[in-house]
């Protein structure tokens, strides 16, 4: 195992989930934006999945096919590399952060070029490449829009696939006038806060990088083992203008994103764009295998990343979120994500998935609020398009959290309180303790106040005063006889 | 058919009026209900909370104590998927063979409340009257838990008198959680206002559930706010007949 300091994954310094909540629950505006950006996609995904009568079926065969893989992730790696390099592709084992960090820098080095333009790209925000080629003197451009609109706001992602989903469009035309002419061509003067005019604005911004730059770096949303072929989706077609302009085109890819035939493409094809963006396909799909002479980049490096994965399939109940294909479905259903926003959950990974997947990368014990970030509702694993059963995995990854603590007051409270509920006698008399100290705390049968860790509880909500007489004390009174 | 009342700690302690209209109405259909006394909790709040061996004796007791019976209905939905859902896992990682057998022979037996009368006795109008405008809150655990669909909805709508209204956004998760309410109790708090005016939003009298702590968390956000609408468990409205309506 390397050390989980090397991983990235977590911002440093972010407070605990509970807290980071109650401030980004003090914003009325990021609620604002957030409720709308979330309900629209919600609301789309479930129209265009709906018209799919194999939808379920769909679901089944990816969960099979990313079990599969898992089961077999060494022979699927090594055929990759073999399909990769036999295309004229070099490929790189990266075991952490910091050495998929070495590795990309050591290559745009070699390149001699001082700016990379990059696709986004969650392993490469995972690793905090962006940051690590800055300290090698090295300017990465984002050319996702709305990785564009984090980069230029010095700001962090949010959300997986909408980045900037907590910022409006007032914000960013504010952004885009303060910010762009730093990093090359500044946005018009009396730029609105039309969408069209601010597409229009990142379109003349970018388009002078895409024409400069030499080298870019992406992600993968899946390769294939067999032919060697790296997929990547998107919608702006900004990732294409990457994958096809430069020389030297260097990709990131978590080594869970192997799928093992061109085949299997067609089923994770089918439902990536309906379940991410709501779409029954996404304007722009780029395979490419190995390089190809006279036609887009004449060298091709795929950088293999473990950083935590392998630990993750080490754990037999855990490895099922390796199947993500961050399409940010449990994102957009979930309750606490909708109220909260990314950035509560410290992590590059936010949302459901973020809170079973950042536990798992950096380990339990840096990450220990994510777990909890939950009510269990269900509604990630009835959205997930790989059907990871994310209340499974979040109340496994408590298990392991408490146990990891040892004796804390609530691991003795619990403990107590199992003592107490397996013995009727002592249920019983703890009931008429709670109905005597519960009328001493009510007023008009209601609590107002509770103390200790029940407070927050109280701030907001009213609790009845337990009742004189328990069930079991009334049915020994009035039922026991009769049977 | 020998059918035994899991009541749950929560219900037993805090709303045993849900206990008695559950056997209310099981008996008014003709039949007869046994509490055993030996009973106590499923283990959710412990194994949700992460504290799964300290839930491995109240799965122990629950197999034993019910064992006998031919039926175990539950009042809540939450309780009953703890049980057909983590007892197997909590008897297969820390029990002895002997207990995954028990596990596995009981959990077919046992029953949500609105799933034992539709599904195994196969009727959906049990007698009942309560003349007020009512909404369903389908708890999580109800909805995507244990799939509980329309039931409930059937029954309430075979209820003499009852004016069923819909919750907009009804779906939604009201942020209890159980210990969530507690640990993350502002991101909670803010579900719940939504949820709360969603149901003031729906002009009911009555907010009705499969699940108490559901109800308890909702019903103490409105009593918080002075509203009037109360909070009922599902089984109470079913237990309702004319005289007994308040």
């Amino acid at each position: 195992m390397s050390d989980t300091g090397n991983r990235g994954v977590v911002w440093l310094g972010a407070p605990s989930f509970p807290d980071a909540a109650r401030e980004a629950l003090g914003t009325p505006q990021l609620r604002a934006n957030l409720k709308r950006a979330t309900g629209t996609i919600r609301d789309k995904r479930l129209a265009v999945a709906s018209e799919l009568g194999d939808w379920e079926d769909l679901r089944d065969t990816a969960a099979a096919i990313k079990q599969r893989t898992s089961r077999h992730l060494d022979y699927y790696l090594q055929q990759l590399e073999q399909s990769v390099t036999a295309a004229g592709g070099v490929v790189h084992w990266a075991s952490d952060a910091a050495d998929a960090n070495r590795i990309v820098t050591a290559l745009v080095q070699a390149t001699g070029e001082r700016e990379v333009v990059k696709i986004k790209s969650m392993a490469t925000q995972e690793i905090g490449l962006n940051e690590h080629l800055a300290e090698a003197g090295i300017t990465a451009y984002e050319t996702d829009l709305a990785e564009l609109i984090v980069q230029l706001g010095d700001d962090r992602p949010s959300h997986i696939l909408v980045p900037a989903i907590h910022k409006n469009r007032t914000e960013i035309r504010d952004l885009f006038t303060a910010e762009m002419g730093q990093w090359g061509q500044a946005a018009p003067e009396d730029l609105t806060d039309d969408p069209r005019e601010l597409a229009e604005a990142a379109r003349r911004h970018l388009r002078e990088k895409f024409l400069t730059a030499k080298v870019a770096v992406s992600g993968a949303n899946f390769a294939s083992a067999d032919t060697g072929t790296v997929v990547v989706v998107e919608s702006e077609g900004n990732g294409r203008m990457c994958l096809t302009l430069p020389d030297t085109l260097i990709t990131v890819m978590g080594i869970e994103k192997v799928v093992p035939t061109f085949a299997d493409l067609e089923v994770f094809l089918q439902l990536l764009p309906r379940s991410a963006t709501g779409e029954r396909m996404n304007p722009y799909t780029s395979t490419w295998t190995g390089t190809t002479d006279g036609d887009g980049p004449s060298a091709f490096h795929l950088v293999l990343l473990d950083n935590g994965r392998t630990d993750t399939l080490a754990d037999t109940v855990g490895r099922q979120v390796l199947a993500c294909i961050r399409c940010s479905a449990c994102l957009n259903v979930c309750p606490v994500f909708e109220r909260t926003g990314g950035h509560a959950y410290g992590s590059v990974y936010p949302g459901p998935i973020g809170a079973v997947l950042t536990p798992q990368l950096v380990g339990v014990e840096n990450a220990a609020t994510l777990p909890f970030a939950s009510t269990l509702c269900g509604a990630c694993y009835d959205a997930c398009p790989v059907k990871i059963n994310i209340p499974e995995v979040l109340t496994h990854l408590r298990a392991k959290t408490v146990e990891g603590k040892g004796r804390t007051a609530e691991a003795l409270a619990m403990k107590a309180a199992a003592t107490v509920l397996d013995s009727p006698r002592l249920l019983s008399a703890a009931q008429m303790a709670a109905a005597v100290g519960g009328r001493a705390l009510a007023r008009k049968g209601r609590i107002g106040r509770l103390p200790g860790p029940m407070r927050g509880w109280s701030d907001t909500r009213d609790t009845p005063a337990p009742p004189a007489e328990s069930f079991r004390t009334w049915w020994r009174k009035n039922k026991e006889g009769d049977r | 058919m020998r059918i035994a009342l899991f009541v749950t700690c929560f219900n037993d302690t805090m709303f045993p009026d849900t206990g008695r209209a559950v056997v209310s109405v099981l008996e008014r259909l003709g039949h007869t209900v046994d509490f055993p006394q030996e009973q106590t909790c499923c283990g959710q709040m412990h194994f949700n909370t992460g504290y799964r061996p300290d839930a491995v004796p109240l799965v122990e007791r629950f197999a034993r104590t019910f064992a006998s019976y031919d039926a175990v209905v539950t009042p809540s939905a939450s309780c009953a998927g703890m049980v057909r859902e983590n007892h197997p896992v909590l008897a297969e990682d820390y029990g002895p063979a002997a207990l995954q057998r028990q596990v596995a022979e009981l959990m077919p037996r046992v029953y949500e409340f609105t799933e034992f009368l539709t599904d195994v006795l196969d009727v959906t109008d049990v007698g009942a009257r309560y003349p007020h405008k009512v909404a369903y809150h389908p708890t999580c655990h109800s909805l995507r838990g244990l799939r509980l669909g329309d039931r409930p909805e059937r029954l309430l709508r075979a209820v003499k008198g009852l004016d069923l209204v819909d919750i907009p956004a009804a779906d939604s998760c009201c942020g209890f959680g159980g210990t969530f309410a507690v640990k993350n109790a502002d991101t909670s708090a803010a579900m719940l206002a939504d949820k709360n005016a969603a149901v003031l939003d729906s002009g009911a009298e009555v907010l009705c559930a499969a699940d108490n702590s559901c109800l308890m968390h909702i019903g103490g956000g409105l009593s918080r706010q002075g509203s009037v609408v109360r909070t009922v468990h599902l089984a109470e409205i079913l237990a309702a007949t004319e005289g007994a309506t308040q």
